[in-house]
C-alpha cells in the first residue's frame, strides 16, 4: 500500500472532521476520493501531508509512519491542495522556477513542465493573469515537478473546461500506466471519477462508506429491471398490488429490483395478460450516480 | 543548513520584485537624497560651520526620526511584507508540505527580514556619508570633507540595528499569525507610540519595553561622553548598554516561542 491509515480521526474545535478513517490505497492506482463538499476530503489530505496533526490513529505512506519520516515521505509526493498555491506577482515559469530551487530540480524540467500543462506560451505572463483553468494548470506542473511517486491532487479539475478536464484525465492515465505513479485524486463529482480511478473511497460527514476497486462499487449497485411500456403508473400500481416493489416510475419507464430471469418472465406476462403493451424488458445496473446518491443520503 | 540556504534564496527569490525588498533599498535612497537636496538649497545657512557640526546636523536630521517612528514603521512593514507574500498566495500549505524542515523555512524567512532591516540601516550609513561627501565637493564652502564620520555612523546604526530585534521578533510573529495588515500594524503602531512616550518620560523601566529600544538609543548619543577637541571631536557609542540586552533576549525568545507556534498551528 502506498497509503495507509488506521483509525484516522481528527476535530476541528467540537466538531469531528474525520471520523476513524481507514484509507488503503494501492501502488499503480488512480484512487478516487469521493465526497460531497465538506465531507472530510480536504482535511483528509492535509492531515496526508502533515499540515495537520492527527489527533487519533496513525498514518503511513510508502510503509513508513509520516510523523517520524516527514521529510523523506514528503520528497516523494506531489501535491494540489484546494485553488493552487501560486504566488500572482511571479510569471507562471518563475514560479517553477522558485520551487525548482527549493526542491533542486534542473531549469530543464521546469521547461519540461510548462510543456507538459501546454503553458509554454504563456511562461512569461504573470500568474495574476493567468485563467482559473491556467492556475489550475501551473499547480499541477508544480506538483509533477519534482517527478514524485506519488501525486496528491485535490479537486484538480475544478475550474478547467471541458478540454481541460479532458487533458487533466488522460495526464493522470498516462502517469500512471506509463510512469508507474500513484495517485490520489479527490472529487465531488462521481462521473469525473468513474472515468479514470481503478480505486474508489467515498467518504460522508468525516466517515468512509465505500472503499474498494471500481468493479466492487459496480457490483453493490443492485440491478433492477426496467420496464418501458405506455401508462406506466397503471401498470405500476398493478405491480404493487401483486407485491412487487417498485422503485422507480416516470413516463416512459418503470423499475422493479432483479431477483431472477424467472421473476423477469413473470413481470412480463402479468402486464401482457392485463394488455399492456411492453416496449422492452430488461436488467441494468444502477448507475453510480445514483449509487453514489443513496450511499452519501442513506447516512 | 541546505534547507535553511535554499529558503533564504527563495526568499529573496520570490520578493525581489515587490516593495517589501526595494522599500528598504528605496527607502535610505530617497530620505538621503531628499536632505541632500535640502543641504544643497540651504548651503549659505551651513557655509563654514565645522565639519563636524555639519555632519550632526545631516546625520542627526535623519537619526532623530529614526528612533521614534521610522525604524519601528519600518520593521512592522517590512515583517509584514515577508509574511503577506504568503498569505496573500496561499502558499503556506505548499511551503510546508515540501521535503523542507520547518525549523528552516520559519528561521529562513526570519532571517531574511532580518537581512533586509539590517541592509536598510546600512544603506543608510552608505547614503549618508556619500551624499554628505558628494556635497562638499559640489558645495566646497560645506566642510564634510574635514572630518570622518564613517565609524561613528556605522556604530549607530549598528546600535540602532540591534535595538531593533525584539520589535522584528515581535512583529514578525504577528504577521505570521494574522493575515491582514491593520492587526500587526495597528498594534505595532500603538506599541511605537508608548515605547516613544516611556523613552521620552525616562520611565525607569523603559529599558524593559522593545519599542522604546530604538529611541533610547537615540537618547543615549545625546548624553554620550564627547572629548573637547574642538577640531577633531570624538563620540564614544556604547553599544551594550542594557536595553540591547532586553533586546536580543527577547528578539531570541519570541523567535523560539514563534517556531513552537509554528509547529502546532494547523495550515490553512
Amino acid at each position: 500500500m502506498v497509503i495507509s491509515t488506521e483509525g484516522l480521526s481528527f476535530n476541528f474545535g467540537n466538531q469531528q472532521v474525520v471520523r476513524s478513517l481507514s484509507l488503503q490505497v494501492p501502488e499503480g492506482s488512480i484512487y478516487g476520493f469521493l465526497g460531497p463538499n465538506g465531507a472530510g476530503k480536504t482535511t483528509t489530505i492535509k492531515l496526508l501531508l502533515n499540515l495537520l496533526k492527527t489527533d487519533q490513529g496513525s498514518i503511513h505512506i510508502f510503509n513508513k509512519e509520516l510523523q517520524s519520516n516527514r521529510i523523506s515521505i514528503l520528497s516523494q509526493i506531489g501535491s494540489l491542495i484546494e485553488q493552487p498555491a501560486i504566488y500572482l506577482h511571479l510569471s507562471g515559469r518563475e514560479n517553477l522556477l522558485n520551487r525548482a530551487l527549493l526542491l533542486q530540480v534542473s531549469e530543464k524540467r521546469v521547461d519540461e513542465m510548462l510543456e507538459l500543462v501546454h503553458l509554454t506560451g504563456a511562461a512569461h505572463k504573470k500568474a495574476g493573469k493567468y485563467s482559473l483553468g491556467m492556475k489550475q494548470r501551473l499547480g499541477i506542473a508544480l506538483a509533477l515537478l519534482s517527478d514524485p511517486k506519488l501525486l496528491i491532487l485535490d479537486e484538480p479539475t475544478n475550474g478547467l473546461d471541458p478540454n481541460g478536464i479532458i487533458e487533466v484525465r488522460e495526464l493522470l492515465i498516462r502517469l500512471v500506466t506509463q510512469h508507474k505513479k500513484t495517485v490520489f485524486v479527490s472529487s465531488h463529482l462521481l462521473a469525473e471519477i468513474e472515468r479514470m480511478a481503478t480505486h474508489v473511497g467515498i467518504i460522508h460527514r468525516g466517515e468512509m462508506l465505500f472503499q474498494g476497486s471500481i468493479k466492487d462499487l459496480e457490483t453493490i449497485s443492485q440491478p433492477q429491471v426496467q420496464v418501458e411500456l405506455d401508462s406506466t403508473v397503471d401498470a405500476a400500481n398493478l405491480l404493487k398490488k401483486r407485491g412487487y416493489l417498485v422503485t422507480d416510475v416516470n413516463d416512459n419507464h418503470l423499475s422493479v429490483p432483479f431477483m431472477s430471469k424467472e421473476q423477469m418472465g413473470e413481470i412480463n406476462s402479468l402486464l401482457n395478460q392485463n394488455e399492456y403493451t411492453v416496449y422492452s424488458i430488461r436488467k441494468v445496473h444502477k448507475d453510480l450516480e445514483k449509487l453514489f446518491l443513496d450511499i452519501t443520503q442513506k447516512v | 543548513m541546505k534547507g535553511f540556504l535554499l529558503s533564504f534564496r527563495s526568499e529573496f527569490y520570490k520578493t525581489r520584485k515587490t516593495m517589501g525588498f526595494w522599500s528598504a533599498v528605496l527607502l535610505p535612497l530617497a530620505i538621503c537624497l531628499l536632505l541632500f537636496m535640502g543641504f544643497f538649497n540651504k548651503s549659505d545657512h551651513l557655509a563654514n560651520i565645522p565639519g563636524f557640526m555639519a555632519w550632526l546636523q545631516f546625520a542627526g536630521a535623519i537619526l532623530a526620526v529614526m528612533g521614534s517612528l521610522l525604524l519601528p514603521m519600518l520593521i512592522v512593514f517590512i515583517a509584514y511584507s515577508v509574511n503577506s507574500i504568503e498569505h496573500k498566495a496561499e502558499t503556506w500549505k505548499s511551503l510546508f508540505s515540501l521535503p523542507i524542515a520547518k525549523l528552516s523555512i520559519y528561521s529562513a524567512k526570519y532571517f531574511y527580514a532580518l537581512f533586509l532591516v539590517f541592509l536598510c540601516l546600512a544603506l543608510f550609513v552608505l547614503f549618508t556619508v556619500g551624499f554628505g561627501n558628494f556635497l562638499s565637493m559640489l558645495k566646497p564652502s560645506l566642510k564634510f570633507n574635514e572630518y570622518h564620520i564613517e565609524k561613528l555612523l556605522a556604530q549607530i546604526y549598528f546600535k540602532l540595528f540591534l535595538a531593533s530585534l525584539g520589535i522584528l521578533s515581535i512583529q514578525f510573529l504577528l504577521s505570521l499569525l494574522f493575515r491582514d495588515f491593520l492587526k500587526p500594524m495597528g498594534i505595532g503602531f500603538v506599541a511605537t507610540i508608548a515605547g516613544v512616550i516611556f523613552a521620552n518620560v525616562n520611565w525607569q523601566y523603559a529599558y524593559l519595553y522593545p519599542y522604546s529600544h530604538p529611541m533610547l538609543t537615540i537618547k543615549g548619543l545625546v548624553n554620550s561622553k564627547m572629548n573637547n577637541s574642538p577640531t577633531m571631536p570624538q563620540i564614544t557609542v556604547d553599544i551594550f548598554t542594557k536595553d540591547i540586552f532586553v533586546s536580543l533576549t527577547v528578539a531570541v525568545a519570541v523567535f523560539i516561542l514563534g517556531y513552537f507556534i509554528v509547529l502546532r498551528k494547523s495550515v490553512k
